[in-house]
């Protein structure tokens, strides 16, 4: 059997990056979350948000672990699986690899060990400035890795030398023209899949009458970020896709399934493009809409596919597809949190079952959402992994099919093995629920920590008033 | 500036390399001692010991693998493809015994199983990790520069000796860390397994110092012609006296001198390794001028570790500065 080393290696980048990018978009959010509420904890005293930071830590941990150990992986594939990528720009993107270890990855690392282990050690600012600095940390990653894609996406600030990439302006290379706004919509994208894990949780726990004042507190928080920050990131995922319409408009084609850039684009709500005819099968469109939605002219035109030649062309199932799930899944986000703000504002929340049954089934939906999105941009990018610089199937390692297939298949039965145990494990924490540190003694706090101090006290009298 | 660049940007990638051996060593040399403990709560304490670390000593794996992209990414280019199998599997194994700090402690019944998988990857990184020196120590093959050879050139009778003593050797810091960070029945057995390790370790080293310069001429033009033997002749003898050192502490009663001594060791065979090899970062046909990054990226990098690293530094100290002191069992700090 003949193994094909840039299709297996294309496989193994994709499985162990979409494995790696869901631990991310909820840690990143998550790690925000907890730095809230222990903020909360520390300007009110109130005794939930302390328990329901810890509850959410258990759970952060076990998530980060994965996040980690599935991130290292990464930062080696570049030389592994993807040599000639790495040597023809890695001058260029290699250092914002490197800022991001420097400024981010050392960062959440080192301080996850006073957030995870310093609750008794450390006094109760300290333990409130680590995880903030854990949740700085994993936003600065994402700013480096969306840097650095990003310029795979919209290459600016370079020159070809002798076939490499030579570095000539960084601030034009860190700022390419894509990143600002796939930074925001990335953030956002992680924020809000934690909220809606949030809500899911909190919404659980309601139905299953248990927890009521953390769930209250959670559903508050999360429906707060979701009828706030679901608009919102309509409008900047749409903006990062007039972006990406100026700078990769075969991206665009791709996602709109649009052919013939002759003719106005029709907003194809379905279809099934065939590449093989050129045509769209099955399509249900609403025409002229996708004009307006990208050039905001009636008749306005932009490039279809066909001219571009085949071999320039991305595949076209995963971006049209890709693009419609999340799409989809964004107009849940904003339905979700604007009927969840109205019910809060009306007092009906927690009697409206039927919002709190729809919301315990949305935890996964950002990560969908993800998924999809990184699908649309990543496919939507090929025939290239630098645009217009190197050609994906020109910038694998000279290995072999059969070793790629090899570690593939390792990869696939240790993820699997990992990713299994751990949503199981996050399940039963989940099913646990917070609680039990509420009158958690602060045995170990000394009289030279005043605020640690005054916060065991003010704990203690909340848990005998309880 | 052109000449000096690669020369600095090789002493930083040497000195994240050599942090992570040391800092990376210790804790995966308390996976590799796993299966020695007797009982569960021993396992606890061991784990409790490095728990808060391990995140940040990994982080300078990535470090070292980021930096030598940054600086040098044709030998990046050439070191990764070369040594793909065991670079691949250490990293499988180091998400094995990752993932394992955290899914042992809520496991419940299957703690077992999350015992297997940490002992097991520890181990397993650290024979990879030796396989990978051995292998890019013995030398790639290069061709228009990129790499040239086989999936399995790596797989040498020297390679496999390295990853044997690789083992060894963090398990040796391992149980050195433990002395120092524990009390009653797990420091005891550590100042056994150390006293144990330590001859035999030495016995590694001096097996690679004389097999390198037999088998490979260079290495030996490096170290046995005059001048050269009288400058590096302080190498060899200082390691015996730090050897001496630790067999002493050892024996006796001290805490944290054999730790010391131990890591000073493995930084100076590190040195010893760098003597033999430099100026080639691919050995025998890169070296770390061919090899470089445009002058840009490694200046701009450069202002990015002289500002940063010393930040990073302070606060790796002051963690585990917080975290001081020994860990008794039972003593659970989640």
């Amino acid at each position: 059997m003949d193994f094909d080393p840039v299709l297996l290696a294309r496989i193994q980048f994709a499985f162990t990056v979409s494995f790696h990018i869901i631990f991310p978009s909820f840690t990143i959010g998550l790690s925000a979350f907890i730095a809230t509420l222990e903020l909360l904890w520390l300007k009110t005293g109130r005794e939930v948000y302390h328990r329901l930071a810890r509850y959410w830590t258990k759970i952060f941990a076990v998530s980060f672990a994965m996040g980690v150990v599935s991130g290292i992986v990464l930062s080696y594939q570049f030389g592994t699986n993807w040599s000639r990528f790495s040597e023809v720009v890695g001058s260029v993107i290699g250092p914002l690899i490197g800022f991001e270890v420097l400024t981010a990855f050392f960062l959440e690392a080192t301080f996850l060990g006073i957030m995870l282990f310093g609750w008794n050690r450390v006094p109760t600012w300290l333990h409130v400035l680590s995880c903030v600095m854990v949740a700085a940390g994993t936003a600065m990653s994402a700013f480096w890795i969306l840097s650095a894609n990003s310029w795979m996406q919209t290459p600016t600030g370079y020159e070809m030398r002798d076939g490499l990439a030579y570095p000539l302006d960084w601030l034009e290379i860190i700022f390419n023209p894509s990143f600002p706004i796939r930074l925001a919509h990335m953030l956002l994208a992680a924020y809000l899949t934690t909220s809606l894990v949030v809500l899911a949780v909190g919404a659980r726990y309601l139905l299953a009458d248990r927890f009521h004042e953390e769930s209250r507190v959670m559903l508050r928080m999360a429906i707060g970020m979701l009828a706030i920050f679901a608009p919102i990131q309509a409008y900047v995922g749409d903006t990062s896709g007039l972006v990406a319409a100026e700078h990769q408009p075969a991206k665009i084609a791709a996602i709109e399934a649009h052919w013939d850039g002759t003719k106005p684009g029709a907003l194809v709500l379905f279809a099934w493009p065939d590449a093989a005819q050129e045509r769209n099968l099955f399509e249900i469109s609403i025409p002229h809409a996708s004009s307006l939605l990208i050039t905001h002219s009636w008749d306005g035109l932009f490039p279809g596919l066909k001219q571009f030649a085949p071999e320039d062309r991305p595949p076209l199932i995963g971006p049209f597809f890709g693009f419609r799930i999340m799409v989809g899944i964004g107009v849940i986000m904003i339905l979700m949190g604007w009927t969840g703000a109205y019910l809060l504002f009306k007092r009906r929340l927690e009697g409206t079952r039927w919002y709190l049954f729809a919301a315990s089934l949305c935890w996964p939906l950002g990560f969908i959402a993800v998924l999809a999105g990184w699908i649309v941009t990543e496919q939507g990018r090929q025939p290239w992994v630098a645009y217009n610089i190197l050609r994906t199937a020109d910038a694998i390692s000279p290995v072999s099919g059969e070793a790629v297939a090899f570690t593939l298949a390792l990869f696939v039965i240790v993820y699997g093995i990992v990713f299994s145990m751990g949503i199981y494990y996050i399940n039963r924490l989940i099913v646990k629920g917070p609680g039990g540190s509420a009158i958690d003694p602060p045995s170990r706090e000394r009289p030279t920590r005043p605020i640690a101090a005054a916060h065991g006290a003010g704990r203690d009298a909340i848990a005998q008033g309880e | 500036m052109e000449w000096y660049l690669p020369v600095i940007w090789s002493l930083i990638i040497a000195v994240a390399v050599i942090m992570y051996v040391v800092m990376d060593g210790f804790d995966l040399g308390i996976g590799i001692l796993f299966p020695f403990a007797k009982e569960e709560r021993e396992r606890d304490q061991m784990m409790n010991t490095v728990a808060p670390f391990w995140d940040g000593n990994e982080t300078w794996l990535v470090l070292g693998g980021g930096g030598l992209w940054v600086a040098f990414p044709r030998a990046y280019g050439v070191i990764m493809p070369a040594l793909y199998l065991p670079i691949i599997i250490m990293l499988l194994a180091l998400v094995f015994r990752g993932v394992a700090f955290e899914f042992r402690w809520v496991a419940a019944g299957s703690r077992r199983w999350w015992n297997v998988a940490f002992a097991g990857g520890s181990t397993v990184a650290a024979f990879a990790q030796g396989v990978v020196l051995g292998g890019l120590v013995q030398g790639i093959d290069v061709q228009n520069g990129a790499f040239a050879g086989g999936s399995f050139d790596w797989a040498t009778p020297f390679s496999f000796m390295c990853g044997i003593g690789v083992v060894i050797g963090y398990a040796l810091l391992g149980s050195t860390w433990l002395i120092m960070k524990t009390d009653g029945s797990v420091a005891a057995r550590a100042r056994r397994t150390a006293t144990l390790l330590l001859p035999v370790v030495i016995v590694f080293m001096g097996i690679v110092s004389l097999w390198t310069p037999i088998a490979i001429d260079r290495i030996a033009q490096r170290w046995f012609t005059v001048p050269n033997i009288f400058y590096l002749a302080p190498v060899p003898i200082i390691t015996a006296a730090i050897a001496y050192y630790v067999w002493r502490g050892l024996k006796g009663t001290a805490e944290v001198s054999p730790f010391l001594g131990c890591i000073a060791l493995f930084v100076l065979g590190f040195i010893g390794l760098g003597i033999s090899t430099f100026p080639y970062l691919v050995p025998p046909h890169l070296t770390v001028w061919q090899t470089a990054a445009a002058a840009p990226s490694q200046i701009l990098m450069l202002f990015g570790v002289i500002f940063l690293l010393p930040v990073v530094l302070g606060y790796i100290v002051f963690v585990y500065w917080i975290f001081r002191g020994k860990v008794r069992e039972g003593e659970g700090y989640h």
